[in-house]
C-alpha cells in the first residue's frame, strides 16, 4: 500500500510542478511580446494618457516577478483581474461560463463514453468482422471532419429542415434543467460524434492488445467458456487501458468545445476565449487558458492515478 | 515504379480513394491560377449569388466567385498546413532523435520541455500564443510547427529509443562513430515507418487546427481564400437552408478522410499484421 | 509400436491418434503448409517427447492435440482422435470441455500465461470450478497438497499470492500444478522449461516427471534439447521441417539412432578443442583486476572481479541469469566504466569509458553478439557492414576493399555474392557469420563473444563454434566467451570462470574446473547440465537426497 501512496503523491506533486509551470507560462509569455505591450494592443493611435492608463491597469510599471506573484496569488484567492475590454472584474465573468461550459461537456460525455466503450469493445471481439470494418471506416471518418463542418450539418438537418433542436444554445442561469439540456443538445451531439469516433478506435485497441496476451490463451487452453475469460480474464487488466481512453478523451471534450460553443453562440468559457484572443484583451486569456489547462492538467491527473490504483502489480507489491 | 503500381493494385478501396482525393487536391492547389475563371479577392457579382452558369458554385457575403476562392483556398489551406508540418517535423524528429541518441541531460531537458507542451490543450496553447505574437500566416505557421513539433518529438524519440538499444547501434558506438554517423546512417533508416505515418496523421491534425483557428478568425486572415474562413463568412447562409457554406467545412473533410485512409492502409503494411481476412 | 519403456512399466489403450496431421500457416497473406502429413499416437500413461530445431513444427503439432491452432494457422487436414471422439470436426462446445479438464497445457512462458490480476490459488481453482468438477474448497485444499507435491516452499500459503510475486521456477511449478487440477488424461507441455537457468530446470524437470508418474497421466513433451527430453519420455519423435525424421523409445534413440540427423543432434555437444600448452608465464593480452562496477550507485552488479587472458587462448565466463556475466563483457568494452579497478590490455592501462580510448585500442577489441538479428543494421547491405570497419579502422578504400570483404566472405565460408545481399535475407547461422566477419575486418586481438550460440539452433550453433575454433588457429585471436552454456564452455575455452552473484567462484583451466573436488557452487552447475542418459536425472536425484541424508549441505539455487 505504501508504495502505491508515495506514487500517488508523486503524481500529484508533479501535477502541481506543471500546473505552477503552465502559469509561469502563461503569464510570462506576454512578457515575450517584443516592444511595449501597451502600445502593441491599443495600436499606434492610442493617446499616451491611454497608454499610461493600460500601463498601470496591468501593473506594468511594476517588475515582472513582483507582477507574478501578485497575479497567482490573486489566482490562488478566486481573484482573477480585470477585463481590459469592459473593466469587469473577471472571476463574474468567467464563473457562469465555466459552469456552462462544463455542463455540456457532462452531458456529451453522458451520451457517449458508454456507448463509445461498448461499441468499442464489440468492434475488437468481432475484429475483421464486417461490423468491425464499418466501425473502422466510419471512425476514420469522423475523426477527419472538422468540428464545425459536423455542426452546421447537424444544424441544417435537425434545425433548419426538420426544426427539432434551436440553431443556437442561447442559456440562461433561469433556466430549468430539462430546458437547458433541449438548448445544449445540438452542441452535445457535435461533441459526442466527434469524440465518440477516437474513444472506440483507442479502446478497440487497448482490447485487442489485450487479447493478443499468452494468459488470455492459457485461459482458453483451460476450456473457460468466451464470456468468462472477457468477464473474469480480459476485463480485470482491461480496466486501466480503458479508463485511460475515456479520461483523455474528456480531457479532448473540454478543448473541443471551444470551436462548438462558437458555432452554436453557447454563453461558455470557450466562446469568452475566442472573443478575448481577438479583443487581445489579455487578462481575460491568461485566465481562461488557466482554467483550461488546469481542467486538462487535472483530468490526465486522474488517468494517471486510476491506472495506477487498477494495477495488481501495484496493487500487491513484491 | 513497376512496384509501386503492382503495390497500389493490391491497395484496398478506401486507400485507392484516398490516394486519388490527394492528388486531386494537389492538383486544383498547384493549378489553381490556371483553373479558376476569376482572381482570387476579385469581386466579380453580387453577395450570395445562387450557383449558375457564371458562378458555378455562386458568390459569396462580398461577391466573390466561390469556385474561385474554393481554388486557391486548395492552394493556401494545404500548402499553410504542409509548411507547418514539415516544420514541426523537422524539429520535432531531430530533437527526439539527438534526446534518444545522445540520452542524458539533453534527453531529460527536451523531454520535460516537451511534457510542458503537451499538458496544456493545443488549441488553446495555440490561442494563447497568438494573441501574442499576432494572427499573421508567419505567426500561425510558427506557433502551430512548434506546439506540434512536441508530439513528433515523443514519437520520434520512443521509435528511435527502441532502435537506439539495438546492438547494431551499440557497434557503431564501440566502433568509435560519430555522433551524425550514428543518428544518419544506423538510426534513421530503422525509425522511418512510423515516423511517415505519423506525418500523414499530423499533417490531418495541423490541417484541421488551421481551418479551426480560421474559423475563429484567428487564423489565416482575410482576404486570403482559405476553407475555414470561407466556412466562417458565410455560415449565416445555412440558416436559411443553403449548403454553400458546407462546401469548403465538405472539402476539408474529404481531403482528411482521404490522407486518413492511406495512412491508416500504410500502418496496416507496415505494422507487419497479415491477419485481415 | 513399442509400447514398452525401459523401466518396464506397460502402458495402457490408444489415447490419442492423430493421422495424416496436416497445419498450415499464414504469410505474406497467402497459406503455407508447415505440418506436412505427421502420425501420432500416445497411449495412456505415455510421455512422448517432441524434439526438433526451430521451424520443425513440434509446438504446433503439441497443440494440436487439443484441437486448437493459434491464430494465423489453421488445421487443414487429418484427424485427431482423442478417447475416440474426432477433435478436427468437433464443435467449439465440446473442445472447450475437454481443454483443461481432460487435456491440459503448461506453456513455455508462465510469468506471461499467469493472469497477473488473479491469485494463483484462484487461477488454479477455476479449471475445476469452471468445468464443475469439485466445489472452490475442494479445489483450494488440493491445490495445496499438490503444491506441497510439487516441493513448492509454503504450500499452504503460497497460492494467496500473485503471480509477479513469485520466481519463474516456481511459477512453472504452479503451472504444472494447475495443468493437474483436474487430474487430465494428457497434458502437453510445450518448452517449460526453456526459460529458466539450468539450476533451476532441475527442481521444475522433477517435479513435472513426479506428478505425471504418480498420477499415470499421459504427456506430449516438446523442446529443442534431446538430453532434457530424455529425462522425461519414454518416446522420443524428431521432426524437421514438418516431417517426421525418426520415432522410437527413448533409450534406443539414444543408443542407438537410424538416421543422420538424429545422430547429428546427439553428437551435437561432444565436440572438445584440443588442449593448448600452458602459457601463463607470459605477459598477458588482457588483464582485468579488482573491478567493482554496477548502475547507478546504488547496488554493485559486479565486486572485485578480475579476469586474464593471454594471446590465442580462449577465456569462458560461465554464470546464470543475475551472475554479471555480460556486465563484466560491458566493463571490458568500456560501455559501462566501472567504480574501481583497471583494464590493463597489452601492458597498458586503457581508459574506463569507450569514449576516451582511442580509434585504434577501439580497433584491437572487438564483439560479437547473442543476437545477430539485432547486431546487423537491416537497412545496409553486407558489403557495407564489414566494409566499414575496413575504411574507418585501416582506410582501406575502392578495388582493395573490395578484394578484402572476399577474403573476409572466404574466412567464414560464405561466397562473394552476398555482399549485395541484406541481412534479412540471411539465415540465423549466416548473420552470424557475417557478425564474425565484421569483427575480423579490424584485424582484433580479442574477441568478445557474448553469448553467441545461444539464439542458434545447436546443429547451427556447432558449425559456428568450429568455425571460431579454426579462425583462431589461423589469425591467432584471443576470445573471451560469457555463456551459460556449459557444453559450449567444455567446447571451446582453455579456461573457465565460473560466476555467482557478482563474484568470481573459481577459476581454472577447463579440465581442471570439470574435474572434481569443485567448488559447491561449481558442482551445483556442472551437476544440473542435462546429458544424454535417461537415467540421468533420477540418478542425480538420488544422489543429491543421499549427500542430504548423510548431512552435506549443498548450494541453494538462486530462483527457490
Amino acid at each position: 500500500m505504501f508504495q502505491i501512496i508515495k506514487m500517488i503523491v508523486q503524481r500529484l506533486g508533479l501535477g502541481l510542478l506543471t500546473l505552477f509551470v503552465v502559469s509561469l507560462i502563461i503569464f510570462l509569455g506576454v512578457e515575450l511580446l517584443p516592444g511595449d505591450l501597451a502600445e502593441a494592443i491599443l495600436g499606434q493611435s492610442a493617446t499616451p494618457e491611454t497608454v499610461a492608463a493600460f500601463r498601470r491597469e496591468l501593473k506594468l510599471d511594476l517588475p515582472m516577478h513582483e507582477r507574478y506573484i501578485e497575479w497567482l496569488l490573486g489566482i490562488l484567492q478566486g481573484d482573477l483581474g480585470k477585463s481590459l475590454a469592459n473593466g469587469r472584474e473577471i472571476s463574474e465573468l468567467v464563473g457562469v461560463r465555466f459552469s456552462n461550459t462544463i455542463f455540456l461537456a457532462i452531458v456529451a460525455a453522458v451520451i457517449s463514453v458508454p456507448i463509445a466503450v461498448i461499441l468499442g469493445v464489440l468492434a475488437a471481439l468481432y475484429r475483421n468482422s464486417l461490423y468491425d470494418r464499418m466501425v473502422n471506416v466510419f471512425t476514420l471518418t469522423s475523426i477527419s471532419f472538422p468540428e464545425f463542418f459536423v455542426a452546421y450539418i447537424l444544424i441544417l438537418f435537425f434545425a433548419v429542415e426538420w426544426n427539432i433542436f434551436p440553431s443556437l444554445s442561447n442559456v440562461n442561469p433561469n433556466m430549468g434543467f430539462f430546458e437547458h439540456v433541449y438548448r445544449v443538445a445540438l452542441p452535445a451531439l457535435t461533441l459526442t460524434l466527434v469524440v465518440i469516433a477516437h474513444m472506440m478506435r483507442m479502446t478497440r485497441a487497448a482490447i485487442i492488445n489485450l487479447l493478443a496476451s499468452p494468459y488470455i490463451e492459457m485461459a482458453n487452453l483451460k476450456g473457460i467458456s468466451r464470456s468468462r475469460i472477457i468477464v473474469h480474464h480480459a476485463l480485470p487488466n482491461a480496466l486501466a487501458p480503458i479508463i485511460n481512453v475515456i479520461v483523455l478523451n474528456l480531457a479532448y471534450l473540454i478543448v473541443g468545445v471551444v470551436v462548438v460553443e462558437v458555432v452554436f453562440v453557447y454563453p461558455g468559457l470557450g466562446q469568452l476565449l475566442v472573443d478575448s484572443v481577438s479583443k487581445r484583451d489579455i487578462p481575460v486569456v491568461q485566465a481562461s487558458c488557466m482554467i483550461f489547462a488546469a481542467t486538462y492538467i487535472l483530468l490526465n491527473l486522474t488517468a494517471d492515478v486510476l491506472s495506477i490504483v487498477t494495477n495488481p502489480r501495484l496493487l500487491h507489491p513484491k | 515504379m513497376v512496384e509501386f503500381w503492382k503495390l497500389l493494385k493490391s491497395a484496398p478501396f478506401t486507400a485507392k480513394l484516398g490516394l486519388l482525393i490527394i492528388v486531386i487536391n494537389i492538383f486544383v492547389g498547384v493549378l489553381a491560377p490556371v483553373i479558376s475563371p476569376y482572381g482570387e479577392t476579385e469581386i466579380v457579382g453580387a453577395e450570395y449569388e445562387p450557383p449558375s452558369e457564371q458562378f458555378w458554385l455562386g458568390t459569396d457575403n462580398l461577391g466573390r466567385d466561390m469556385f474561385t476562392r474554393m481554388n486557391y483556398g486548395a492552394r493556401n489551406t494545404i500548402g499553410i498546413a504542409f509548411i507547418t508540418t514539415a516544420l514541426a517535423f523537422f524539429i520535432g524528429s531531430v530533437m527526439g532523435l539527438m534526446a534518444s541518441t545522445l540520452g542524458g541531460w539533453v534527453d531529460q531537458l527536451l523531454s520535460r520541455i516537451v511534457d510542458v507542451i503537451l499538458s496544456i490543450p493545443t488549441l488553446i496553447f495555440a490561442l494563447l500564443l497568438l494573441t501574442i505574437v499576432g494572427t499573421t500566416i508567419p505567426g500561425v505557421i510558427g506557433v502551430i510547427a512548434i506546439l506540434y513539433s512536441a508530439p513528433v518529438f515523443r514519437l520520434a524519440r520512443a521509435v528511435s529509443m527502441n532502435v537506439v538499444v539495438l546492438d547494431f547501434v551499440e557497434v557503431a558506438r564501440l566502433r568509435g562513430e560519430g555522433l551524425w554517423w550514428i543518428i544518419i546512417r544506423e538510426v534513421l533508416p530503422n525509425s522511418m515507418p512510423p515516423l511517415v505515418a505519423e506525418f500523414g496523421l499530423r499533417f490531418c491534425f495541423v490541417f484541421l487546427l488551421i481551418s479551426a483557428l480560421s474559423f475563429l478568425g484567428l487564423g489565416i486572415q482575410p482576404p486570403t481564400a482559405d476553407w475555414g474562413s470561407m466556412v466562417r463568412d458565410n455560415a449565416t447562409l445555412i440558416t436559411y437552408g443553403e449548403f454553400t457554406p458546407l462546401l469548403p467545412a465538405a472539402a476539408i473533410a474529404v481531403l482528411t478522410v482521404g490522407v486518413n485512409f492511406v495512412v491508416d492502409w500504410f500502418l496496416y503494411k507496415t505494422s507487419g499484421l497479415r491477419d485481415d481476412h | 509400436m513399442i509400447t514398452n519403456n525401459g523401466n518396464g512399466s506397460e502402458k495402457g489403450d490408444v489415447l490419442l491418434e492423430m493421422r495424416g496431421l496436416r497445419i498450415e500457416g499464414q504469410s505474406d497473406e497467402q497459406w503455407h503448409e508447415i505440418v506436412h502429413g505427421v502420425d501420432v499416437t500416445l497411449r495412456r500413461g505415455e510421455v512422448l517427447g517432441l524434439i526438433g530445431e526451430s521451424g520443425a513444427g513440434k509446438s504446433t503439432i503439441g497443440i494440436a492435440a487439443m484441437g486448437y491452432a493459434r491464430p494465423g494457422c489453421r488445421i487443414s487436414g487429418g484427424t485427431i482422435k482423442f478417447d475416440g471422439m474426432e477433435l478436427t470436426t468437433a464443435d467449439e462446445g465440446v473442445k472447450r470441455k475437454l481443454r483443461g479438464s481432460r487435456i491440459a497445457y503448461v506453456a513455455q512462458s508462465a510469468a506471461a500465461s499467469f493472469n497477473p490480476a488473479h491469485r494463483l490459488i484462484d487461477q488454479y481453482s477455476e479449471t475445476p470450478i469452471q468445468h464443475g468438477i469439485m466445489s472452490k474448497s475442494q479445489a483450494e485444499s488440493e491445490a495445496k497438497e499438490l503444491f506441497g507435491r510439487l516441493k513448492l516452499p509454503d504450500p499452504d500459503t503460497i497460492g494467496y499470492r500473485y503471480p509477479h510475486q513469485v520466481s519463474g521456477g516456481q511459477l512453472q511449478r504452479a503451472m504444472t500444478a494447475m495443468a493437474m487440477s483436474c487430474k487430465p488424461d494428457l497434458i502437453i507441455f510445450d518448452e517449460p522449461t526453456t526459460a529458466l537457468d539450468v539450476t533451476t530446470q532441475i527442481e521444475v524437470l522433477a517435479a513435472m516427471k513426479k506428478v505425471v508418474h504418480e498420477f499415470n497421466t499421459a504427456a506430449i513433451y516438446i523442446t529443442h534439447d534431446l538430453a532434457v527430453v530424455a529425462q522425461m519420455s519414454d518416446r522420443i519423435m524428431v521432426l524437421r521441417y514438418g516431417d517426421v525424421v525418426e520415432e522410437g523409445s527413448a533409450r534406443q534413440m539414444i543408443s542407438e539412432p537410424q538416421q543422420e540427423y538424429t545422430r547429428d543432434l546427439l553428437e551435437v555437444r561432444s565436440y572438445r578443442k584440443p588442449e593448448a600448452e600452458d602459457t601463463s608465464g607470459d605477459r598477458p593480452l588482457l588483464e582485468v583486476s579488482d573491478v567493482t562496477a554496477g548502475y547507478g550507485n546504488k547496488v554493485m552488479i559486479l565486486k572485485d572481479v578480475g579476469v586474464t587472458i593471454h594471446r590465442q587462448r580462449t577465456v569462458s565466463v560461465v554464470g546464470e541469469s543475475g551472475s554479471g556475466k555480460s556486465t563484466l563483457a560491458r566493463v571490458i568494452t568500456g560501455l559501462l566504466p566501472p567504480v574501481k579497478g583497471s583494464t590493463i590490455y597489452d601492458g597498458e592501462e586503457w581508459p574506463r569509458s569507450f569514449k576516451e580510448r582511442s580509434r585504434d585500442q577501439l580497433r584491437r577489441l572487438q564483439m560479437i553478439y547473442q543476437m545477430p538479428d539485432v547486431a546487423l543494421n537491416p537497412k545496409q547491405k553486407i558489403r557495407e557492414i564489414i566494409g566499414r570497419p575496413l575504411s574507418f579502422y585501416l582506410g582501406i578504400t575502392g578495388s582493395a576493399r573490395e578484394q578484402r570483404l572476399k577474403e573476409l566472405l572466404e574466412m567464414i565460408e560464405l561466397p562473394h555474392s552476398f555482399a549485395d545481399r541484406l541481412p534479412s535475407e540471411l539465415s540465423g547461422g549466416q548473420k552470424q557469420r557475417i557478425c564474425i566477419a565484421r569483427a575480423l575486418a579490424a584485424e582484433p586481438e580479442l574477441i568478445i563473444c557474448d553469448e553467441v550460440t545461444s539464439a542458434l539452433d545447436q546443429l547451427v550453433a556447432e558449425e559456428i563454434l568450429k568455425l571460431l575454433q579454426r579462425l583462431q588457429d589461423t589469425l591467432h585471436v584471443s576470445y573471451l566467451f560469457i555463456t551459460h552454456d556449459l557444453a559450449t564452455v567444455r567446447a571451446i575455452s582453455d579456461e573457465v570462470v565460473v560466476m555467482l552473484q557478482g563474484r568470481v567462484v573459481e577459476q581454472g583451466r577447463t579440465r581442471e574446473i570439470f574435474k572434481p573436488p569443485h567448488h559447491e557452487y561449481t558442482d551445483l552447475l556442472l551437476s544440473s547440465v542435462p546429458e544424454m542418459d535417461p537415467d540421468w536425472l533420477d540418478n542425480l536425484l538420488a544422489e543429491r537426497q543421499a549427500r542430504i541424508a548423510r548431512g552435506e549441505k549443498l548450494a541453494q539455487t538462486a530462483d527457490n
